[in-house]
């Protein structure tokens, strides 16, 4: 131990020494399949534990901050939904009537829907991403609950995003709204395939881009619906993404290119389902035209 | 090596209120950055050396959950150590002036980072709207943030922490 302490290296020494452990580790990671999972794991299990017990803490704080809400508010707000649920009732009803009638359609022509039919396991969102610049999240589900990378999470409203990191407890996932995301989308409609990329630069307006959506004859326009495409390796098809809020022409005139809303509100997600079934078991078992 | 344990923990606890508390308490979806405040903090009363290592230490854990590649976050958390470290003995780290002038400079060059690493080879280009939207706000952000916790940090450091007084910490000053 002594002998140690007369070994004095410069704190410039060490930076240049550090640097070139990072920049390895970075040429490692890049170039090689080397796996760091295991070391993921092991550092998943020090702080997720202690991650979910925050979160907890934070939804119950949550909970009293809502408590302190004005009342007239309240009050008002429960007019205006009474109105609503007024509304909603009529709409329930016409709906039912149109239910019936796509079940027996849906008889007719054989459709099953495949959407409902996926094994989903339902998971908490326990930590986002610490920076501002990502839009990913930790889920408390990991393997050990049979979730596996490139897995499709969904919420009420449709397609949050993919798993991208899985570990024994938790695992992270990638929103669609994520800089660095691309999602291959289709029109409901006429099933004209498109990019749909998320954007930081439309973080404020809570849209997302997509482009190259080949569009000859002019038919898709505003408010009509994109899912996910058959043609994607990765996404389930049929997934709902959001809804187109404008279009514009490419200067190509072939593609078009424009903003959706998602169908999920990114901001207030506590609960996401991941759909317990990859891309490509779907292809074996589904038919193939 | 009680020391390293106190550093240690006090790493961990900080990254996962990060990634917790301190995207609940966002303003218009930005986040204060506490890990930066936490490695500067470390510079300015524990020299460059030991921040040097803390930020190695919070930027690999980062990298392991969040980042793509191994070593990006580690080299710029790394760098903030070393440059707030520089600070180390030359100002008086317990006047609250001087950790929110360095947090907010070091904040802003740990983002200016991210965004030439990860966002400009990317292809993306817009530096004026993520300095405007982004990196400006966060900057502010953890400076008013740093004003809160920053005493936490140095009760730590000055209480919990055995102080060894070395010579050789301090580059301009004892030398």
């Amino acid at each position: 131990m002594k002998k140690k302490r007369n070994f004095h290296l410069k704190s410039k020494h060490m930076l240049a020494i550090m640097s070139i452990v990072c920049v390895s580790l970075l040429i490692t990671t890049f170039a090689s399949d080397f796996s760091v999972q295991p070391l993921k794991d092991g550092a998943g299990y020090i702080v997720v534990p202690f991650e979910k017990g925050l979160n907890r803490i934070g939804t119950w704080m949550n909970g009293i901050a809502d408590n302190f809400r004005d009342v007239r508010e309240l009050a008002e707000e429960n007019e205006k939904l009474q109105d609503q649920v007024d509304a909603l009732k009529e709409k329930n009803n016409q709906l039912a009537v149109d239910q019936k009638e796509l079940e027996r359609l849906e008889e007719l022509y054989s459709v099953d829907e495949e959407y409902s039919e996926h094994d989903k396991v339902l998971a908490q969102v326990i930590a986002k991403e610490p920076g501002n610049w990502y839009s990913t999240f930790t889920i408390d589900k990991g393997r050990r609950d049979g979730i596996q990378v490139d897995m499709n999470v969904i919420a009420a409203g449709g397609l949050v995003g993919i798993v991208t990191e899985a570990g024994p407890g938790w695992a992270i996932v990638r929103t669609i709204i994520d800089d660095g995301s691309n999602v291959s989308g289709m029109t409901v409609a006429d099933s004209d395939t498109c990019i749909v990329s998320g954007s930081l630069e439309l973080m404020d307006s809570g849209q997302i881009t997509f482009s190259q959506l080949r569009d000859d004859e002019g038919r898709v326009s505003v408010g009509e619906n994109v899912v996910t495409s058959h043609i994607s390796d990765k996404y389930l098809e049929g997934i709902l993404i959001g809804t187109i809020a404008s279009i514009e022409r490419d200067a190509n005139n072939l593609t078009c290119t424009g903003y959706l809303v998602p169908a999920v509100d990114f901001r207030h997600l506590q609960e996401v389902l991941v759909i317990t079934k990859l891309k490509d078991s779907a292809k074996e078992t589904g038919d193939e035209e | 090596m009680r020391n390293k344990c106190i550093l240690l923990i006090t790493a961990v606890l900080c990254f996962f209120l990060q990634c917790t508390l301190c995207q609940k308490i966002a303003i218009g979806l930005i986040a204060p950055n506490l890990l930066v405040i936490f490695v500067v903090s470390i510079g300015l009363m524990r020299g460059k050396k030991t921040a040097l290592f803390v930020g190695f230490f919070v930027g690999l854990l980062m990298d392991l959950f969040y980042g793509g590649y191994l070593g990006i976050y580690s080299f710029l958390y790394m760098m903030i150590g070393y440059l707030s470290g520089l600070a180390f003995r030359i100002y008086y780290d317990n006047n609250i002036k001087v950790p929110m002038l360095l947090t907010g400079g070091c904040d802003f060059l740990y983002n200016v980072g991210v965004f030439v690493f990860t966002f400009l080879l990317r292809g993306r280009v817009q530096v004026l709207f993520f300095i405007k939207r982004i990196i400006i706000p966060e900057m502010i952000y953890t400076i008013f943030l740093t004003a809160l916790v920053y005493k936490l940090f140095y009760y730590i450091s000055h209480r919990l922490m055995k102080q060894d007084r070395k010579e050789r910490d301090s580059t301009w000053l004892l030398k």
